[in-house]
């Protein structure tokens, strides 16, 4: 299955539930960038040493952040942008860039 | 990779709480002489972490109704109920928990675990939307797992939360099934069951209440928070565990859905188990009975609560937020909570240490249950105890150190 979704700024290209987001930034509202500096705020407390907050850190390993602060967190997330993320979706969920894909892909849906 | 490498940061940790002294998690009890006292470590200790909410274990009627049917039922049924039959006491306890209820049907499971386990996931199937509150006992997440629905958590205690969750679906097709609790284990709290059960009807969804930890202790009769809030009729399945106020071991899930039954041909954790034994049944079912016939032990209860919990925070102690047959009490840190578990069994008192990942929001805390046959001079002098470790530890404050120092 292979679905093609554009919006004015940005186009999501799903196939198989694997999303990639081509560079464009705005989905229904919400810029990369927006969702990004809400994920690091929630996570910030969680930084381990100097190493900095990537799209590339893995949530659960990168960071001193057990599995219940990462559901709390989740569920802080979905009253900021008004979506609800699924258990198992978050249990796919690995790193940053991912978390922020879902969000992303949840709030254009909303 | 070794089998148990996944598991190297909680080994460590683990590791960590045994140095301190004992284990908390592997305490042995030599022997146990009542409701509230057994020997540990060679000395006779207080207890006041076991769920015996009404101090039945002991029971004189109950211990010898158990008695009564190992000698003409023998000592288990060696099978599940779908496979060896039930017996005839089997359903007669489920007749009275319904009874007990006013519900129409009830089905008995051989621990509380597997009835949430089983019943959550079994409710709540492909398609359907579960509902969970944050702090959920460990039985409904496992049952998260084992279901094919989306989950989703809202914010413990909160029916705002909820709301927002179940409006968020909008018009997906699907039931929404939520989960409940009446007392929650930790922290001796209890739901806002009356506002969480109005924003259920608001969206039409499925409510399952467990009241695992209020079944005696709330309500005029003992039925819970669904009978102290007066929602008994709204609430679509009610659950509960025979293992704390009632002494024994099992499970309960009454419901008045005409087609309930069909649960029990589909709840694996109801098929593929062995049922309770007799002696357990006959227990129960007297336990039952005297639940029905002594409020007075929910009176001696909740008095109990009142002299623990107020005289803990008369000493400065950060606790739960209402007063509740579990008291927990807020500890810095999981080290300084191990410290303190440990300082207190050496005084000859038992309590439960509770820590991370096992409790909300990362918190410490050694966790008290009250029992109705607790005298008041043990509770006192178990507020006295935990007073002067606290100050030992620093961790009772100035301002209570100054009134403490003032008063003597
Ligand atoms: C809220 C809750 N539900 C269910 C259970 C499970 O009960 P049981 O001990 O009968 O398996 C417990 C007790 O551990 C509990 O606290």
């Amino acid at each position: 299955m292979e679905s093609v979704l554009r919006t004015a700024h940005q186009m999501i290209v799903e196939t198989d539930g694997m999303t990639d987001t081509l560079e464009l930034p705005r989905v229904s509202g919400q810029s990369r960038g927006e969702v990004i500096r809400e994920i690091c705020h929630h996570l910030a407390p969680f930084q381990s040493g100097e190493r900095p907050i990537t799209g590339d850190t893995v949530i659960a390993k990168d960071l001193t952040i057990d599995s219940l602060a990462i559901m709390d967190m989740v569920m802080e997330l979905e009253d900021h942008f008004d979506i609800s993320i699924p258990m198992n979706v978050v249990a796919e969920i690995h790193t940053v860039d991912q978390l922020a894909d879902t969000i992303q892909k949840l709030c254009a849906r909303r | 990779m070794g089998l148990f490498d996944r598991h190297a940061g909680l080994l460590e940790a683990y590791r960590d709480v045994r140095t301190t002294g004992y284990d908390p998690f592997q305490i042995q009890m030599e022997r146990v002489l009542s409701p509230t006292e057994a020997i540990i470590n060679g000395r006779k200790t207080l207890l006041v972490g076991t769920n015996n909410y009404f101090g039945l274990t002991f029971d004189q009627s109950c211990m010898d109704a158990a008695i009564e049917a190992i000698r003409s039922e023998g000592t288990g049924t060696t099978g599940s109920r779908i496979a060896n039959g039930s017996y005839t006491e089997h359903v007669l306890l489920e007749q009275e928990v319904a009874e007990f209820y006013g519900k129409k049907h009830c089905m008995v499971f051989t621990t509380g675990y597997q009835v949430n386990l089983g019943v959550i996931s079994t409710l709540a199937g492909e398609g359907d939307h579960l509902l969970i509150d944050a702090d959920s006992h460990a039985s409904i997440y496992d049952a998260c797992k084992m279901t094919q629905a989306e989950v989703v958590r809202f914010k413990h205690n909160e029916p705002a939360s909820l709301e927002a969750r179940l409006r968020r679906l909008g018009d997906r097709p699907g039931n929404r099934v939520v989960v409940l609790e009446g007392i929650y284990s930790m922290l001796g709290d209890s739901a806002p069951l009356r506002e969480f059960i109005d924003v259920c009807k608001k969206y039409g969804a499925y409510v399952i209440v467990d009241e695992a930890h209020s079944l005696g202790a709330l309500g005029e009769t003992g039925r819970g928070l669904c009978e102290s809030t007066g929602v008994i009729d709204d609430c679509h399945f009610i659950v509960g565990t025979f293992s704390k106020t009632l002494g024994a071991i099992g499970g309960y899930c009454v419901s008045d859905d005409p087609d309930f039954d069909i649960l029990r041909v589909t709840v694996r954790s109801y098929m593929f188990t062995a049922s309770l034994p007799p002696s357990i049944v006959a227990s129960v079912r007297q336990a039952l009975k005297v639940v029905k016939a002594r409020p007075e032990l929910r009176t001696q209860l909740w008095a109990n609560v009142a002299t623990l919990y107020e005289g803990l925070a008369a000493k400065g102690f950060k606790l739960g937020p209402e007063h509740g047959p579990v008291v927990g009490v807020h500890l810095p840190d999981p080290m300084v909570a191990i410290g303190f578990w440990r300082a207190m069994l050496d005084a000859g008192i038992y309590v439960n240490v509770a820590v991370p990942p096992a409790t909300p929001n990362g918190v410490s805390l050694l966790r008290c249950s009250v029992c109705a046959v607790h005298t008041k001079e043990q509770l006192e002098h178990m507020i006295e105890v935990m007073a002067g470790i606290g100050r030992q530890l620093g961790v009772l404050g100035d301002r209570t150190l100054r009134v403490v120092g003032g008063a003597r």
